[in-house]
Protein backbone atom coordinates (compact mmCIF):
# COMPACT_ATOMS: atom_id res chain seq x y z
CA UNK A 1 0.00 0.00 0.00
CA UNK A 2 0.96 3.25 -0.38
CA UNK A 3 1.52 6.16 2.04
CA UNK A 4 -1.83 8.09 0.46
CA UNK A 5 -3.93 4.82 0.41
CA UNK A 6 -2.84 4.11 4.27
CA UNK A 7 -3.89 7.70 5.16
CA UNK A 8 -7.34 7.66 3.48
CA UNK A 9 -8.29 4.10 4.55
CA UNK A 10 -7.48 5.05 7.93
CA UNK A 11 -9.49 7.96 7.93
CA UNK A 12 -12.47 6.22 6.51
CA UNK A 13 -12.16 3.88 9.16
CA UNK A 14 -12.36 6.59 11.62
CA UNK A 15 -15.14 8.22 10.01
CA UNK A 16 -16.57 4.74 9.82
CA UNK A 17 -16.04 3.69 14.00
CA UNK A 18 -17.57 7.37 14.46
CA UNK A 19 -20.73 7.06 12.70
CA UNK A 20 -21.39 3.62 14.10
CA UNK A 21 -20.54 5.24 17.91
CA UNK A 22 -23.02 7.88 16.83
CA UNK A 23 -25.97 5.21 15.86
CA UNK A 24 -25.40 2.77 18.42
CA UNK A 25 -25.08 5.62 21.47
CA UNK A 26 -28.86 7.03 20.53
CA UNK A 27 -27.71 10.85 19.60
CA UNK A 28 -28.96 9.85 16.04
CA UNK A 29 -32.44 10.57 17.29
CA UNK A 30 -33.27 13.60 18.18
CA UNK A 31 -35.82 12.67 20.46
CA UNK A 32 -33.12 11.54 22.92
CA UNK A 33 -30.96 14.83 22.54
CA UNK A 34 -34.08 16.76 23.11
CA UNK A 35 -34.81 14.44 25.83
CA UNK A 36 -31.32 14.92 27.94
CA UNK A 37 -31.49 18.80 26.86
CA UNK A 38 -35.61 18.82 28.61
CA UNK A 39 -34.19 19.57 31.96
CA UNK A 40 -37.89 20.04 33.32
CA UNK A 41 -39.78 17.59 31.53
CA UNK A 42 -39.16 13.70 31.28
CA UNK A 43 -35.29 13.64 31.11
CA UNK A 44 -33.10 11.05 29.54
CA UNK A 45 -29.42 11.33 30.79
CA UNK A 46 -28.54 9.08 27.84
CA UNK A 47 -26.15 12.01 26.49
CA UNK A 48 -24.32 12.36 29.82
CA UNK A 49 -23.16 8.61 28.91
CA UNK A 50 -22.14 9.22 25.69
CA UNK A 51 -20.21 12.19 26.66
CA UNK A 52 -18.40 10.81 29.99
CA UNK A 53 -17.72 7.49 27.98
CA UNK A 54 -16.28 9.15 24.76
CA UNK A 55 -14.16 11.73 27.00
CA UNK A 56 -12.99 8.53 29.74
CA UNK A 57 -11.41 7.62 26.54
CA UNK A 58 -10.08 10.70 24.89
CA UNK A 59 -8.49 11.61 28.09
CA UNK A 60 -5.92 9.01 27.90
CA UNK A 61 -5.54 9.28 23.98
CA UNK A 62 -5.04 13.61 24.06
CA UNK A 63 -2.68 12.77 27.46
CA UNK A 64 -0.48 10.84 25.08
CA UNK A 65 -0.76 12.84 22.34
CA UNK A 66 0.33 16.15 24.23
CA UNK A 67 3.48 14.36 24.55
CA UNK A 68 4.29 13.39 21.25
CA UNK A 69 5.84 15.18 18.30
CA UNK A 70 4.51 13.11 15.54
CA UNK A 71 1.02 10.71 14.64
CA UNK A 72 1.78 6.98 14.63
CA UNK A 73 2.12 7.67 10.29
CA UNK A 74 5.04 9.85 11.01
CA UNK A 75 3.04 13.10 10.13
CA UNK A 76 2.26 16.08 12.10
CA UNK A 77 -0.04 16.07 14.84
CA UNK A 78 -2.13 19.52 14.02
CA UNK A 79 -3.47 20.39 17.86
CA UNK A 80 -5.41 23.40 18.18
CA UNK A 81 -3.05 26.15 18.83
CA UNK A 82 -6.09 28.75 19.80
CA UNK A 83 -6.72 29.75 23.50
CA UNK A 84 -8.97 32.74 23.00
CA UNK A 85 -12.31 32.99 24.68
CA UNK A 86 -13.83 35.97 22.80
CA UNK A 87 -16.83 36.95 21.60
CA UNK A 88 -16.88 34.44 18.33
CA UNK A 89 -16.68 31.59 20.42
CA UNK A 90 -19.39 32.08 22.71
CA UNK A 91 -21.68 34.07 20.15
CA UNK A 92 -21.04 31.12 17.99
CA UNK A 93 -21.81 28.53 20.73
CA UNK A 94 -24.62 30.02 21.58
CA UNK A 95 -26.02 30.07 18.10
CA UNK A 96 -25.09 26.32 17.77
CA UNK A 97 -26.37 25.57 20.87
CA UNK A 98 -30.10 27.20 19.73
CA UNK A 99 -30.10 25.36 16.21
CA UNK A 100 -29.02 21.90 18.27
CA UNK A 101 -32.38 22.43 21.07
CA UNK A 102 -34.79 23.50 17.93
CA UNK A 103 -34.68 20.17 15.91
CA UNK A 104 -32.35 18.09 18.06
CA UNK A 105 -29.18 17.62 15.22
CA UNK A 106 -25.53 18.31 15.81
CA UNK A 107 -23.58 17.78 12.59
CA UNK A 108 -22.15 14.14 13.18
CA UNK A 109 -25.61 12.96 13.61
CA UNK A 110 -27.67 14.98 11.00
CA UNK A 111 -24.88 13.61 8.31
CA UNK A 112 -25.09 9.99 9.90
CA UNK A 113 -29.36 10.19 9.66
CA UNK A 114 -28.84 11.55 6.14
CA UNK A 115 -27.23 8.79 5.06
CA UNK A 116 -29.78 6.54 6.91
CA UNK A 117 -32.26 7.72 4.47
CA UNK A 118 -33.96 10.45 6.99
CA UNK A 119 -35.55 13.09 4.87
CA UNK A 120 -35.64 15.30 7.68
CA UNK A 121 -32.35 15.08 8.15
CA UNK A 122 -31.22 15.36 4.90
CA UNK A 123 -32.81 18.65 4.51
CA UNK A 124 -30.88 19.55 8.04
CA UNK A 125 -27.51 18.82 6.20
CA UNK A 126 -27.92 21.21 3.50
CA UNK A 127 -29.17 23.82 5.52
CA UNK A 128 -26.38 23.57 7.83
CA UNK A 129 -24.01 23.33 4.78
CA UNK A 130 -26.14 26.91 4.01
CA UNK A 131 -25.28 27.76 7.33
CA UNK A 132 -21.72 27.43 6.61
CA UNK A 133 -21.35 29.12 3.45
CA UNK A 134 -23.30 32.21 4.82
CA UNK A 135 -20.34 32.27 7.49
CA UNK A 136 -17.29 31.42 5.11
CA UNK A 137 -18.99 34.42 2.28
CA UNK A 138 -19.02 36.92 5.67
CA UNK A 139 -15.63 36.00 7.22
CA UNK A 140 -14.03 36.96 4.12
CA UNK A 141 -15.65 39.98 3.56
CA UNK A 142 -15.41 41.27 7.00
CA UNK A 143 -11.67 40.47 6.34
CA UNK A 144 -11.24 42.39 3.19
CA UNK A 145 -12.80 45.13 5.23
CA UNK A 146 -10.45 44.84 8.01
CA UNK A 147 -7.48 44.68 5.36
CA UNK A 148 -9.09 48.05 3.53
CA UNK A 149 -8.92 50.04 6.47
CA UNK B 1 -36.83 16.37 37.32
CA UNK B 2 -38.10 12.69 36.21
CA UNK B 3 -36.23 10.26 34.49
CA UNK B 4 -37.48 9.14 31.30
CA UNK B 5 -37.15 5.37 32.21
CA UNK B 6 -38.81 4.31 28.81
CA UNK B 7 -36.38 5.89 26.60
CA UNK B 8 -33.02 5.97 28.76
CA UNK B 9 -30.42 3.76 27.05
CA UNK B 10 -27.49 3.57 29.63
CA UNK B 11 -25.07 0.80 28.04
CA UNK B 12 -26.01 1.64 24.44
CA UNK B 13 -25.06 5.46 25.37
CA UNK B 14 -21.87 4.14 27.14
CA UNK B 15 -20.42 1.78 24.66
CA UNK B 16 -21.50 4.01 21.64
CA UNK B 17 -20.03 7.27 23.61
CA UNK B 18 -16.67 4.62 24.19
CA UNK B 19 -16.88 3.70 20.44
CA UNK B 20 -16.72 7.59 19.93
CA UNK B 21 -13.73 8.20 22.23
CA UNK B 22 -11.96 5.68 20.45
CA UNK B 23 -12.21 6.88 17.25
CA UNK B 24 -11.25 10.72 18.25
CA UNK B 25 -8.06 8.96 19.82
CA UNK B 26 -6.94 7.08 16.80
CA UNK B 27 -8.17 9.82 14.98
CA UNK B 28 -5.11 12.43 17.16
CA UNK B 29 -3.05 9.71 17.48
CA UNK B 30 -3.04 7.85 14.08
CA UNK B 31 -3.67 10.61 11.42
CA UNK B 32 -2.62 13.99 14.30
CA UNK B 33 -5.99 15.61 13.72
CA UNK B 34 -8.61 16.83 15.98
CA UNK B 35 -12.46 14.87 15.48
CA UNK B 36 -14.61 17.43 14.68
CA UNK B 37 -17.15 17.02 12.27
CA UNK B 38 -18.07 20.69 11.52
CA UNK B 39 -14.55 21.53 11.01
CA UNK B 40 -13.75 18.89 8.59
CA UNK B 41 -17.22 19.46 6.83
CA UNK B 42 -16.76 23.27 6.93
CA UNK B 43 -13.28 22.75 5.31
CA UNK B 44 -14.17 20.82 2.40
CA UNK B 45 -16.48 23.83 1.56
CA UNK B 46 -13.56 26.65 1.34
CA UNK B 47 -12.41 24.06 -1.99
CA UNK B 48 -8.98 23.75 -0.72
CA UNK B 49 -7.29 20.89 -3.19
CA UNK B 50 -4.28 20.17 -0.76
CA UNK B 51 -6.16 18.76 1.97
CA UNK B 52 -9.47 18.23 0.92
CA UNK B 53 -8.07 14.19 0.53
CA UNK B 54 -8.75 12.97 4.21
CA UNK B 55 -11.73 15.14 5.04
CA UNK B 56 -13.74 13.48 1.79
CA UNK B 57 -12.40 9.87 3.28
CA UNK B 58 -13.26 10.78 6.84
CA UNK B 59 -16.89 12.06 5.52
CA UNK B 60 -17.35 8.49 3.25
CA UNK B 61 -16.43 6.79 6.39
CA UNK B 62 -19.16 8.35 8.41
CA UNK B 63 -22.01 7.99 5.71
CA UNK B 64 -21.14 4.07 5.49
CA UNK B 65 -21.73 3.75 8.43
CA UNK B 66 -25.69 3.37 8.67
CA UNK B 67 -25.73 -0.03 5.99
CA UNK B 68 -22.46 -1.42 7.68
CA UNK B 69 -23.64 -1.48 10.75
CA UNK B 70 -27.00 -2.81 10.26
CA UNK B 71 -24.94 -6.24 8.86
CA UNK B 72 -23.78 -6.46 12.11
CA UNK B 73 -26.19 -4.99 14.91
CA UNK B 74 -30.20 -5.39 13.94
CA UNK B 75 -31.64 -2.22 13.59
CA UNK B 76 -34.39 -2.98 16.49
CA UNK B 77 -31.18 -2.63 19.32
CA UNK B 78 -30.91 0.94 18.53
CA UNK B 79 -32.67 3.95 19.00
CA UNK B 80 -35.59 4.74 16.56
CA UNK B 81 -34.99 8.42 15.44
CA UNK B 82 -38.35 10.37 16.67
CA UNK B 83 -38.01 13.95 14.87
CA UNK B 84 -40.89 16.24 16.22
CA UNK B 85 -39.56 19.45 14.28
CA UNK B 86 -41.15 20.06 10.87
CA UNK B 87 -39.30 20.88 7.63
CA UNK B 88 -39.87 24.74 8.95
CA UNK B 89 -37.79 24.09 11.88
CA UNK B 90 -35.26 21.92 10.22
CA UNK B 91 -34.29 24.33 7.89
CA UNK B 92 -33.41 27.00 10.85
CA UNK B 93 -31.87 24.73 12.97
CA UNK B 94 -29.04 23.63 10.41
CA UNK B 95 -28.58 27.47 9.14
CA UNK B 96 -27.96 28.08 12.95
CA UNK B 97 -25.74 24.84 13.44
CA UNK B 98 -23.72 25.66 10.33
CA UNK B 99 -23.38 29.15 11.02
CA UNK B 100 -22.73 28.82 14.90
CA UNK B 101 -20.46 26.22 14.82
CA UNK B 102 -17.88 27.68 11.89
CA UNK B 103 -18.08 30.79 14.23
CA UNK B 104 -17.16 29.04 17.24
CA UNK B 105 -14.99 26.97 15.27
CA UNK B 106 -16.85 23.60 16.96
CA UNK B 107 -19.43 21.53 17.91
CA UNK B 108 -20.18 19.01 20.16
CA UNK B 109 -17.38 16.87 18.66
CA UNK B 110 -14.37 19.08 18.28
CA UNK B 111 -15.03 21.06 21.44
CA UNK B 112 -17.61 18.70 23.33
CA UNK B 113 -15.44 15.68 22.97
CA UNK B 114 -11.99 16.26 22.02
CA UNK B 115 -12.01 19.61 23.30
CA UNK B 116 -12.92 18.61 27.22
CA UNK B 117 -10.62 15.45 26.82
CA UNK B 118 -7.66 17.33 26.14
CA UNK B 119 -9.10 19.68 29.13
CA UNK B 120 -8.82 22.62 27.07
CA UNK B 121 -10.76 26.08 28.89
CA UNK B 122 -12.23 27.45 25.87
CA UNK B 123 -14.04 24.20 24.41
CA UNK B 124 -15.19 24.13 28.11
CA UNK B 125 -16.40 27.72 27.48
CA UNK B 126 -17.88 26.61 24.47
CA UNK B 127 -19.50 23.51 25.33
CA UNK B 128 -20.76 25.30 28.81
CA UNK B 129 -22.40 28.28 25.99
CA UNK B 130 -24.11 25.41 23.46
CA UNK B 131 -25.03 23.25 26.22
CA UNK B 132 -26.99 26.26 27.90
CA UNK B 133 -28.47 27.19 24.95
CA UNK B 134 -29.84 24.20 24.18
CA UNK B 135 -31.48 23.71 27.21
CA UNK B 136 -32.62 27.56 26.80
CA UNK B 137 -34.42 26.47 23.57
CA UNK B 138 -35.85 22.97 24.48
CA UNK B 139 -37.61 25.26 27.34
CA UNK B 140 -38.55 27.87 25.10
CA UNK B 141 -40.45 25.22 22.92
CA UNK B 142 -41.49 22.62 25.06
CA UNK B 143 -42.68 24.43 27.83
CA UNK B 144 -43.23 28.11 26.62
CA UNK B 145 -45.42 27.39 23.55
Amino acid sequence: MTRTTTHRLSEFIVGLLFGWGLLISGMTDPGKVIGFLDLTGLWDPSLALVMGGAIAVGFFAFGAAKKRTHNFLGGALHMPTSSDIDKRLILGALLFGAGWGLAGFCPGPGIVSMAAGQPKAAVFVVAMLAGMLVFEWMDRRGRRALIAV
Amino acid sequence: MTIDWNHFTPWASLVGGILLGLASALFILVNGRILGISGILGGLLTLKRSDAGWRAAFMLGMLAAPATLAWVVPSDLLSAPRIEAGYALVVIAGLLVGFGTRLGSGCTSGHGVCGLSRLSPRSLVATGSFMAAGFAMVYVMRHLF
